[in-house]
């Protein structure tokens, strides 16, 4: 059936048999919670949906009711996701899984309402998984399986799936819903270790006053965190025998013999991968790997694919002021062990605030590979079409001399 | 017609305690004494659903004094987590996940930071969901854990780590407390309280009376504090009562809004007699006598005397100034 991101991201919550859904608005995410709200509200969905006074109480309140032993999910996007930062870091630290959705938008200032990855990926150092999606089956598809890593005894650590805002929250595809049977089967009910209990009282979230317990606890959750990548891809394993869809931490893209690639994650994937198919029809060596998981951060996997290539672009929807993509040390930091590493790694940086990137932009990348454009500095290129620079100039100009 | 109370007199106090002794808080701290009396009356089916603050140093891992169950959270959303546990009981026991038995009550403790300042947004999202919990706000008036700085709890005239006095501000701090009974209030709950250990039948017997109540029941209990206040640690008992009986913390009630004073004492105590005993109030006595400082406080405990006094219809013996 066709259905919007946010929609297929509702029916993730729906059959992965969420029993607590806290809430709160924020554009793009909000029609998520208005359906599961709706969907509760007719009976149609046995859970509790409670909308709070803040994304910092309501991702408060998801960690403590998954202590408590609930299927938790929430959604938010942007602001709510910087709003609630502080308590991400303290629902890993509690090992409360629990799904977030986070509908990608740019940050303010200056505000704005469309995506780049400077919010989800503001969150990539809390402990939350994080898988990154294209279109809107494997929104649904992708919160299933986190459900399942995410709650695993080996993992126990809470996870994010992230779609773009507008482009795939409001885009309309077809996406196959599952049984709800099946979904059973994939993902049984979560089975808390030590939860809330009168007759076997615990205690979350203690103090620890001591670097070295400290050290050990984080430590732990590291080890943990990287252990998802493997029970991911046994879930991922059995998730095909299943419903017949198959999901790896990335996804090659016509990488056999690919000689030029781009790296990139999340809706513009699909852009990216038209560039690759026209450079193909031309004889162009194009490929494409896209990030699916972006933590645990899928290093042997990146590097597995793009050793032996003869360049490689990494494509930031995101930028770390000062430094520039924030993805694209990490693939460099894959490779540098390895002794057939690409000769270019060239660092890109597009898509700022919903910026459309054109199929012509993406060439262009692989054209910029091709030539060793910036091969001699590790500054980001970043992209801007002509009509836009005018176009923005223009406005710029009227800001600055229009008087009334 | 008026619950009958199990608390009657000091003998009524429960022998059981679900708190052991020897954890890591200051000695005399008025707080955990709150705690434990809180405790009694509950008994052990209890989440406790922390704030940041003085409290959340006693369950210090490995050591954990308390045979219940303890959720530290954050600052500001303390209120929020008892939100989650309070709803993921309810859907569990609804969907028969988890058995009746397994359930648990549920109450927020802060300090005054948190329900006064950082925490008073997750606060009125509780109350005005009519969330039931209980809150125990134990009122050291100032931030106590980071060494004693100014909160919006805060007495007028008080020295803290933030509002030192000196010449041009001698009497330290100047902003009148936030009234947060009121503020409570103003959300419609069942059941508000404020409390003190050292009345200690009066404490029991209103959380006792709490918990008859569905929704959110809210107690403000005053917390000694030797190390900020500035006394030996063997005087919290009494410090409190002199705060009770120079009418500086008015020990009352509000049932479904309706505010009445639990004890009032028949002649109040110049509140010079509490103030002279703390060294936070040093500065008003030495090295020169802040006269109008001391006579501004105690025309505000007049005052607050005067109307509960007419709103009631009770006698009160107020202290010339």
């Amino acid at each position: 059936m066709l259905m919007t991101g946010n929609m297929a991201a509702a029916w993730g919550a729906r059959l992965g048999r969420a029993d607590y859904i806290p809430a709160y608005p924020i554009t793009p995410q909000t029609e998520i919670i208005e359906t599961i709200a709706k969907w509760v509200r007719l009976g149609e969905m046995d859970a509790k949906l409670v909308q709070m006074e803040s994304e910092h109480s309501m991702l408060t309140a998801a960690g403590a009711a998954s202590l408590a032993g609930a299927r938790v999910f929430t959604a938010t996007s942007s602001q709510g996701l910087l709003y609630a930062l502080e308590m991400l870091y303290n629902i890993s630290g509690w090992r409360a899984p629990m799904m977030l959705i986070n509908v990608a938008r740019a940050l303010a200032a200056p505000i704005t309402l469309e995506p780049d990855h400077n919010d989800v990926l503001a969150a990539r150092d809390t402990g939350f998984l994080q898988f990154h999606a294209e279109t809107c089956q494997e929104v649904l598809d992708l919160i299933l399986l986190a459900y399942r890593v995410a709650e695993d005894s080996s993992v126990l650590l809470p996870a994010i799936v992230n779609l773009d805002g507008f482009y795939l929250s409001f885009t309309r595809e077809k996406v196959t819903l599952p049984s709800e049977q099946d979904v059973s089967t994939f993902l049984p009910d979560y089975n808390p270790p030590n939860p809330f209990r009168a007759n076997m009282p615990v205690s979350k979230g203690a103090t620890v006053l001591n670097g070295a317990l400290y050290s050990y606890f984080k430590y732990h959750m590291h080890t943990s965190s990287i252990r998802a990548l493997s029970v991911f891809e046994e879930a991922a394993l059995q998730f095909e025998r299943i419903f017949g869809r198959s999901y790896s931490p990335v996804e090659p893209y016509m990488m056999d013999d690919a000689e030029f690639v781009i790296v990139i994650s999340n809706s513009f994937s699909t852009i990216a991968k038209q560039a690759v198919r026209r450079l193909r029809e031309r004889g162009f060596p194009a490929g494409l790997l896209k990030l699916r998981m972006l933590r645990p951060f899928p290093s042997s996997l990146v590097a597995r694919y793009l050793s032996a290539r003869r360049g490689v672009a990494v494509f930031d929807q995101n930028i770390s002021l000062g430094s520039g993509g924030i993805i694209y040390p990490e693939v460099v930091a894959s490779l540098y062990h390895r002794r057939n590493r690409p000769q270019l790694l060239l660092p890109v940086i597009g898509g700022l605030g919903g910026k459309q990137i054109t199929v012509e932009e993406m060439e262009k990348i692989f054209e910029a590979i091709k030539n060793e454009i910036g091969a001699e500095s590790p500054d980001p290129i970043f992209l801007m079409r002509q009509e836009e620079l005018e176009t923005t100039k223009n406005m710029v100009r009227t800001a600055k001399e229009v008087q009334i | 017609m008026e619950l009958q109370s199990k608390y009657k007199t000091l003998r009524d106090v429960p022998q059981i305690d679900y708190l052991a002794p020897g954890g890591s808080l200051c000695a005399g701290c008025g707080g955990l004494l709150a705690v434990r009396l809180f405790h009694k009356v509950l008994g052990k089916n209890v989440v406790w659903v922390n704030a940041a603050g003085c409290m959340t140093i006693m369950v210090n891992y490995p050591l954990v004094p308390l045979k219940s169950n303890w959720l530290y959270t954050a600052f500001a959303s303390a209120p929020a987590g008892a939100q989650g546990i309070r709803d993921a009981f309810d859907i569990l026991i609804r969907k028969g996940k988890i058995p009746e038995s397994e359930d648990l009550k549920v109450v927020v403790l802060t300090g005054d930071g948190a329900a006064y300042d950082i925490g008073l947004q997750s606060t009125s999202g509780a109350i005005y969901r009519n969330l039931d919990f209980y809150y125990l706000c134990y009122d050291n008036q100032a931030y106590g854990n980071t060494g004693f700085q100014v909160s919006s709890a805060t007495p007028v005239g008080s020295a803290t780590a933030t509002t030192p006095p000196v010449p041009s501000e001698p009497a330290g701090n100047i902003q009148k407390r936030k009234d947060l009974f009121e503020i409570w209030r103003a959300h419609n709950p069942p059941y508000i309280a404020t409390l003190s250990s050292s009345y200690t039948v009066d404490f029991l017997r209103k959380v006792e009376k709490g918990s008859t109540f569905k929704g959110p029941k809210l107690y403000i209990s005053l917390a000694g504090c030797p190390t900020g206040w500035g006394y030996d640690p063997r005087e919290t008992i009494r410090e409190e009562k002199l705060a009770v009986e120079t009418g500086i913390w008015p020990l009352k009630e509000a049932v479904e809004g309706k505010v009445k004073h639990t004890v009032v004492p028949r002649a109040l105590k110049p509140v010079e007699e509490y103030l002279a005993t703390q060294s936070r109030y040093q500065h008003l006595f030495n090295p020169v006598r802040r006269k109008e400082v001391i006579r501004s406080i105690q025309e505000q405990v007049n005052l607050y005397w005067e109307e509960a006094s007419k709103r009631e219809d009770f006698e009160i013996k107020l202290v010339n100034t």
